[in-house]
């Protein structure tokens, strides 16, 4: 087992990795920049190093001061929690290099799920469903009116080189088919200097449903069940909640089955999360692939009552896992405090925090390295708490997260509690039935 | 004048929006110089082995006092800070000498240290002229960011 782990992060994650450390007897190394000099998990750390100023680029991103953090505090092995250096292919090679382990997944296993043509091929050729659609670039405007009629409409176009929702099309039907196309080659060629496009079937209003997956060195990969994460504001997740209000057993077996062949076909090591988009028909495709711990594991914990990081430690550290798949026992929900005025478009708000009372008692879990008398920093991003309800049933979690969101005070800052609070009276998100649209019908006044 | 005395006199100074104070009686000698913050530290490039690096300024410099009427010089203080995290070296290498003592004259650009990571050895260089006065760090210790390693004079 390692002796002593770097924990290549920041924030509430930092100090999730702290914490199971702690408890499992390995000594911990803090990084930060001059930024989070006050911070708490420098602070719990048995050990803390300065790696740079406050910008990510030069500290958190840093490579070269990281593996030199981990060289003079002897650390054999860096988690790297989530964002930052987590999916980055090059940082694990060298982490390899080094001779110190990288808790995570595997150079060739990051680049083969980080590519999104690479990853969906990869899924296919296991049997895993993907979303239907064009082999690479459609050269012509017949070409892809075949293929639509193929995979059927409604279709979405999509530029090559794009991004920010540009030099994409939805065509529900043939008439439409041809000004569309040039609509999206113009637009794309305007923006990107590059006109070319490919083709997917457009699934409208789905779920965004991920599962839970933990692979050793071994090929043994497990599942420890769903996530739904549908209730997004511009692709950003507010809450999320186990076990999905949209899922039957049958449906649970076959995406985790599905998740678990996909994972195994590139011998996957570590903890993993396949996300789908499950439509109405019942029908689920492969997204993406993301080879990090997320941010939302939490609730799986609750659930299944496992320590996610732990077994990240442990696989990383060889030891082999039964693959037993995990269901979920009870109810939870998160919600992602962040620090912003959801009054206002979710401006941020960072300042100093003058009070701080968090909620308790009963099936209440707060994840956060907040304190009174902290000061967020403006230079990382907004979440200042994760709030982890559990419960018997949805209906006693939704109420269980109102009465502990009423008793949360942080004063000298704006966060998004009061929006939670309205979301959870919210007939709609009550009733269970909604989909990744389900933001854009949410009134944000009388907040 | 006690030495408190003269602290406290300092200490005055240094709230107040002077930038240049001179004081002579037949006891002593007293002269303060006021300097502005030092300029950003800049990025440290791993790949090339020369980086640059800046000082921070203390806002007023320490003085001392003789009781004799010996004549005191301007003084400022100021602290070459590690621009990165890695192992302090006094020297390129084992057999060659440290390149900086105490008591060395360095110009703006003259390499002080070495500070080694990821296998890869930066030649720090002074963004600051002056005179070696400390040497905070011992040879082979590890050192993070923005840790103080010399005192300079100006």
């Amino acid at each position: 087992m390692f002796k002593k782990i770097l924990i290549a992060n920041r924030g509430e994650i930092a100090l999730r990795i702290i914490r199971t450390c702690r408890e499992m007897g390995i000594k911990t190394v803090a990084v930060y920049s001059t930024a989070d000099r006050e911070s708490l998990h420098v602070k719990f750390a048995d050990e803390a190093v300065c790696i740079g100023p406050p910008p990510s680029r030069q500290s958190y991103l840093n490579i070269p001061a990281i593996i030199s953090a981990a060289e003079v505090t002897g650390a054999d092995a860096i988690h790297p929690g989530y964002g930052f250096l987590s999916e980055n292919a090059e940082f694990s090679r060298i982490c390899a290099e080094y001779g110190i382990k990288f808790i995570g997944a595997t150079a060739e296993q990051i680049n083969a799920m980080g590519d999104k043509a690479t990853a969906k091929a990869t899924m296919k050729n296991s049997g895993v469903p993907v979303i239907p659609g064009s082999e690479g670039l459609i050269d012509t405007v017949e070409e892809a009116k075949i293929l639509a009629k193929e995979i059927k409409y409604p279709v979405i176009i999509k530029a090559t080189a794009g991004g920010g929702g540009r030099g994409m099309r939805i065509i529900r039907n043939e008439d439409e088919f041809e000004k569309l196309w040039d609509d999206a080659k113009t637009e794309s060629a305007a923006a990107f200097a590059n006109d070319g496009l490919y083709m997917e079937k457009y699934v409208e209003e789905p779920r965004h449903i991920e599962i839970q997956i933990v692979g050793d060195q071994y090929g043994t990969v497990c599942h420890l069940s769903e996530r739904d994460c549908s209730i997004q504001r511009r692709h950003q997740k507010l809450c999320e909640e186990t076990p999905s209000p949209a899922l039957t057993p049958a449906l649970r077996e076959r995406m985790g089955t599905a998740a678990v062949k996909g994972a195994a076909a590139i011998k996957y090591e570590g903890a993993g999360t396949i996300e789908f988009l499950l439509d109405k028909n019942g029908d689920f495709y492969f997204m993406e692939m993301n080879t990090r711990i997320q941010v939302e594991h939490p609730i799986t914990e609750e659930v299944t009552n496992f320590d996610l990081i732990k077994e990240q430690i442990k696989v990383a550290a060889g030891i082999a896992i039964s693959g037993q798949n995990y269901f979920p026992k009870l109810f939870a929900l998160e919600c992602r405090i962040n620090a912003e005025d959801p009054s206002n478009n979710f401006r941020p708000s960072p300042g100093k925090i003058t009070n701080l009372h968090l909620p308790g008692g009963h099936g209440v879990r707060i994840d956060s390295h907040v304190y009174s008398g902290y000061t967020i920093p403006p230079n990382y991003d907004s979440m200042i708490a994760k709030v982890i309800v559990t419960g018997q049933s949805r209906e006693e979690v939704l109420l269980r997260m109102k009465r502990a969101l009423q008793e949360f005070v942080i004063e000298g800052i704006k966060t998004t509690i009061p929006f939670h609070i309205k979301l959870m009276d919210d007939e709609r998100f009550k009733s269970g039935n909604f989909t990744t649209a389900f933001m854009e019908g949410f009134d944000l006044s009388n907040l | 004048m006690e030495n408190t005395e003269i602290q406290k006199l300092l200490d005055f100074i240094a709230q107040s929006t002077l930038d240049e104070v001179s004081i002579e009686t037949s006891e002593l000698k007293l002269s303060v110089k006021r300097y502005g913050v030092a300029p950003l530290v800049q990025q440290v490039v791993a790949a090339a082995p020369v980086a640059t690096l800046a000082p921070s300024a203390a806002p007023i410099a320490p003085v001392t006092a003789t009781p004799e009427s010996a004549p005191v010089v301007a003084l400022n203080r100021v602290t070459i800070k590690s621009p990165m995290i890695g192992t302090f070296y006094r020297s390129s290498s084992p057999d060659r000498p440290s390149l900086v003592e105490t008591g060395s004259d360095i110009t703006k650009g003259a390499p002080v240290c070495i500070i080694e990571a990821m296998k890869l050895f930066n030649e720090i260089e002074s963004e600051i002229s002056g005179r070696i006065v400390e040497v905070l760090v011992e040879n082979a210790t590890p050192v993070e960011f923005d840790q103080p390693l010399f005192v300079v004079e100006q």
